[in-house]
């Protein structure tokens, strides 16, 4: 019963409960804010495994990048203070049990399925490792795949900015 | 030898005068499809004469028998072995002497209306239709199969059929020629049946070969044939009697009668050709191709025949005595005849001097031919003087048409029966073969000819002699050169044809027969044709009473005799109190509830269905994921557990 | 208590997969949507990094997929909430049922 295994389960009931709450609440803002919770808790399962670099990125980027955004898009919607419509009886039954009924598959095979790991010698995520790997351009480097997400993101940039775009009034 | 391209030549010209006057007459013939179409029958008359001189003269006979010669076979659909749709020509006595009769009155008849259709809009389709007519009755009378006489035989009551409803725009007109077509069509079903168990016994569709089985004593097909009975009578009994019913509802014997009389609603010149001279013989012809079956192997059938074609010949006598419309007098008259012709087949046998009633009904058909032709052409010409069909409107024409009304008197004394006529010749054999086979038959014949002769002369007084009744206005004469020139030449055959000796070119077994002549015996139909013409002078020559005191005296008779005997009302009753009531009114109850009900419902169901598999486009973003997952996890359970 | 190995990462990514799901399923807000959708790819995410962990330690490949992940998914929101904003200007509302050009 060491330390690791008790923060591992209290992350775990974190992360869970949240995104639960998150999906199930009526108020718009909790909604984020419980999605906030969810996130921090995958950042601290992450922190855990010691994988630091991932968690680091996904507090910064997730964190503080996309909730932050999805409030500002609440705000500009105008949704934040009142409550949110009831989906259908029906609806929210047949989505539970098609949920349901997908995790106890994957559950299924999972329990089935004998994981083996490579036997290899490890290699240690530290950020020199990965930033030497990603800018690399041997068999292993991800130069290409680097270079090509920045254009999407230029591409997302410039397409958020031409979506939201407000048309000009027809001038008189 | 006879040269087969010419004798196919013989139907196939007015074939092509058909399809060349059809296809491109109204355009580029319209006033010259007269000449053509008669040109083209000259020629087929010329070589039907030049085939005629040679059968008979020439090669025809071996050894005094008259051959039946087939010089044109082609196979067209085997059915089995034995058993085969030939498209032949037939060359014996009677197919010789019909392709001579036919041609001969098809021409005469195409020369007449040069002159009775001028002006018609539809010339061209006339003389077209009119082409088609004499092809199919050429082909029936040369078919050597009996499914190919079938096919003509339809042929034939289509050409009628458009050629009684000529004039389409006459509501009467039209539904004369529905009910010739159906009459006949519902007559053809009897022939059918009887080709189809003729040539189940027989095992040949072929008539040299069918007769040769079925009247040899010995043959296996006979026996089987007899022995086979359904109700007490022999198959083959039952075969013919349903041939002979075809026969009779194409030569309107009783009671499949009716369409003759309102069939008059076509042109004058084709009732001539087609219910006087030719059309209406079929089934004469018919009978008298399968005679040698008739008389040798069902002699019951064959006293079926007589029966049915004296009845015919009194009733109509007795009908055509009462009616007042020239047309009307003639079809019965038409009848009358024809009911002679069926009758002495009816009496004869086979072979010798047994089968005179053979001779004399071929005989009677020949002259018959020539001077019913004569009588519809010649009353053809008095309508187109009168303008109007009812003897009431006629009377005196005799100085306004003097050509018609001398040939129409000689047609008139050739059907009473006068010598030297052609009809004395004729009916007097035909009366000798009643007398010596059948004396029922031989009482109703002499009667119907002494009403013949009463009724055809009251119709010539009243037309050409009694008071004038027509309005004195403007006249044209008599028609032209073309309408009275075939007048003059049927007479001269009605006139000469009774003296050419018939039994020795046509006879029931081929032989020569020889021609008596009973000078004793022909006194009394002679004493009665002169009585009936004697009355009638007496009743219609002038203008007097004497008529409606007869019909109110007989009222009864008259009034039912006026009325054809009602036979008209009795069919429309059982059609449609009967047939419609009980089958046809069920029938379209389920066609309309229960089979379009269940179409419907198909084409219902099939909406309702696309209807909720539309409504899985909904548009609604989350459904479309549901249906997303669903099917993946389909496809999951469908990887893992079914496909290894 | 067990000690955590990789079926319980894998355990806690699932569930939060289909937590997703039903969020994607039931909710009528579209911001809410996205919500579920970011919950998804965040399993997606713990998935990778558990395997790379446990099964793949010779390699870092899973790292390399999820910070990819992470900056794809950042992009995606971002257009998510231009095309959000776009549809609340024409239709006045964000719910989800009001968007139903597309049906039949």
């Amino acid at each position: 019963m060491s330390g690791s295994t008790i923060i591992f389960y209290l992350l775990a009931t974190l992360t869970l409960v949240s995104a639960l709450l998150a999906v199930t609440t009526r108020m718009i803002f909790r909604a984020a804010i419980y999605l906030l919770f969810s996130l921090i808790g995958i950042a601290g399962i992450y922190f855990w495994l010691q994988y630091e670099f991932i968690a680091a990125v996904q507090i910064v980027v997730y964190v503080g990048g996309i909730v932050v955004l999805i409030i500002f898009s609440i705000f500009l919607t105008q949704q934040a203070g009142e409550q949110l419509p009831k989906q259908k009886l029906g609806r929210q039954v047949f989505a539970a049990l098609a949920a349901f009924c997908g995790l106890a598959l994957v559950m299924l095979q999972l329990a089935q399925h004998t994981f083996t790991g490579t036997g290899n010698k490890a290699i240690e995520p530290t950020v020199a490792n990965i930033g030497n790997q990603m800018l690399g351009v041997d068999d292993n480097g991800y130069a290409l795949p680097f270079e090509v997400v920045s254009i999407l993101l230029l591409a997302a940039l410039i397409g958020c900015i031409v979506i939201a775009l407000k048309s000009k009034p027809e001038t008189t | 030898m006879p040269n087969a391209t010419y004798i196919a030549l013989i139907p196939l010209l007015p074939l092509a005068g058909f399809l060349m006057l059809g296809l491109f007459g109204r355009k580029y013939f319209k006033n010259t499809s007269g000449i053509i179409a008669t040109t083209l029958l000259l020629i087929s008359t010329a070589l039907a004469l030049y085939t005629a001189y040679g059968y008979f003269f020439e090669y025809g006979k071996v050894d005094g028998v008259y051959q039946k010669l087939v010089p044109l076979k082609y196979t067209w659909l085997q059915f089995s072995e034995g058993v085969s749709i030939d498209m032949g020509i037939i060359l014996d006595p009677i197919s010789v002497m019909m392709l001579v009769v036919v041609t001969f009155i098809s021409l005469m008849v195409h020369i007449y209306s040069l002159g009775y259709m001028k002006g018609d809009e539809r010339f061209p389709v006339y003389y077209g239709f009119l082409g088609l007519f004499t092809f199919s009755m050429l082909g029936l009378v040369v078919s050597s199969n009996i499914f190919q006489i079938y096919i003509f035989w339809e042929l034939v009551g289509v050409s009628s059929f458009l050629l009684i409803g000529y004039y389409y725009d006459k509501p009467s007109a039209v539904a004369a020629c529905k009910k010739a077509f159906i009459v006949t069509r519902f007559a053809d079903v009897g022939f059918l049946i009887g080709i189809l168990i003729l040539s189940f016994y027989s095992g040949t569709l072929d008539f040299n070969t069918l007769i040769e089985r079925l009247t040899v004593p010995e043959s296996n097909e006979l026996k089987n044939a007899v022995a086979a009975s359904f109700l007490g009578v022999s198959a083959l009994t039952w075969g013919l009697v349903l041939v002979f019913i075809g026969g009779a509802g194409k030569s309107a014997m009783f009671p499949l009668h009716i369409w003759l009389p309102d069939a008059m609603e076509g042109p004058t010149p084709v009732s001539a050709l087609i219910h006087a001279a030719t059309m209406v013989v079929a089934g004469v012809f018919l009978v008298a191709r399968l005679f040698p079956v008739f008389a040798i192997s069902a002699p019951s059938a064959l006293s079926l025949v007589g029966y049915v074609g004296a009845i015919s010949a009194l009733i109509a006598a007795v009908i055509a005595c009462t009616q007042t419309d020239i047309k009307r007098v003639l079809a019965y008259s038409t009848m009358s005849q024809i009911g002679y012709m069926m009758f002495a087949l009816g009496v004869s046998k086979y072979g010798g001097e047994e089968g005179l009633g053979y001779t004399a009904s071929m005989f009677h058909l020949f002259t018959h031919a020539m001077f019913k032709a004569l009588l519809f052409l010649g009353a053809g010409a008095v309508i187109h003087f009168i303008h109007s069909n009812e003897m009431k409107d006629m009377g005196g024409l005799r100085k306004y048409l003097p050509i018609t009304h001398i040939t129409f008197l000689i047609a008139c004394l050739a059907i009473a029966g006068v010598p030297p006529f052609a009809g004395f010749f004729s009916k007097e054999e035909i009366l000798l073969a009643a007398y010596q086979h059948n004396p029922t038959i031989y009482w109703i014949a002499l009667i119907t000819s002494g009403l013949t002769a009463f009724y055809m002369f009251r119709l010539y007084f009243s037309i050409f002699w009694n008071k004038e009744h027509h309005p004195h206005g403007e006249r044209h004469g008599e028609g032209g050169f073309v309408m009275m020139m075939p007048l003059v030449l049927l007479a001269v055959g009605a006139a000469a044809a009774g003296f050419i000796p018939f039994g020795h070119f046509v006879s029931s077994d081929g032989k020569q027969l020889g021609t008596e002549f009973h000078l004793q015996f022909s006194i009394a139909p002679v004493v009665l044709g002169l009585a009936g013409i004697f009355i009638a002078m007496w009743m219609y020559k002038k203008e007097n009473s004497k008529p409606d005191k007869l019909a109110t005296s007989l009222s009864g008779l008259y009034k039912a005799a006026y009325h054809k005997f009602y036979i008209d009302e009795i069919y429309l009753f059982i059609t449609k109190k009967i047939i419609f009531n009980l089958i046809g009114r069920p029938a379209a109850w389920i066609d309309k509830n229960i089979v379009d009900g269940l179409m419907n419902a198909t084409g219902n169901g099939t909406k309702d269905i696309s209807e909720i598999i539309k409504g899985v486009q909904s548009g609604k973003v989350q459904q479309y994921a549901i249906y997303f997952l669903a099917g993946i996890i389909g496809l999951a359970l469908l990887f893992i557990y079914w496909w290894k | 208590m067990i000690e955590p190995g990789l079926y319980h990462i894998l355990f806690i990514s699932a569930t939060l997969f289909f937590i997703g799901v039903y969020g994607f399923f039931t909710r009528r807000n579209l911001v809410t949507m996205l919500m579920s959708v970011e919950l998804i790819l965040n399993s997606v995410n713990l998935n990778f990094i558990a395997f790379n962990k446990y099964l793949w330690y010779d390699r870092l490949d899973g790292v390399f997929f999820t910070i990819f992940i992470i900056a794809i998914a950042a992009a995606e929101a971002a257009v998510a909430i231009a095309i959000i904003i776009n549809l609340y200007r024409s239709h006045k509302s964000i719910d989800v049922e009001d968007a139903e050009e597309m049906k039949y």
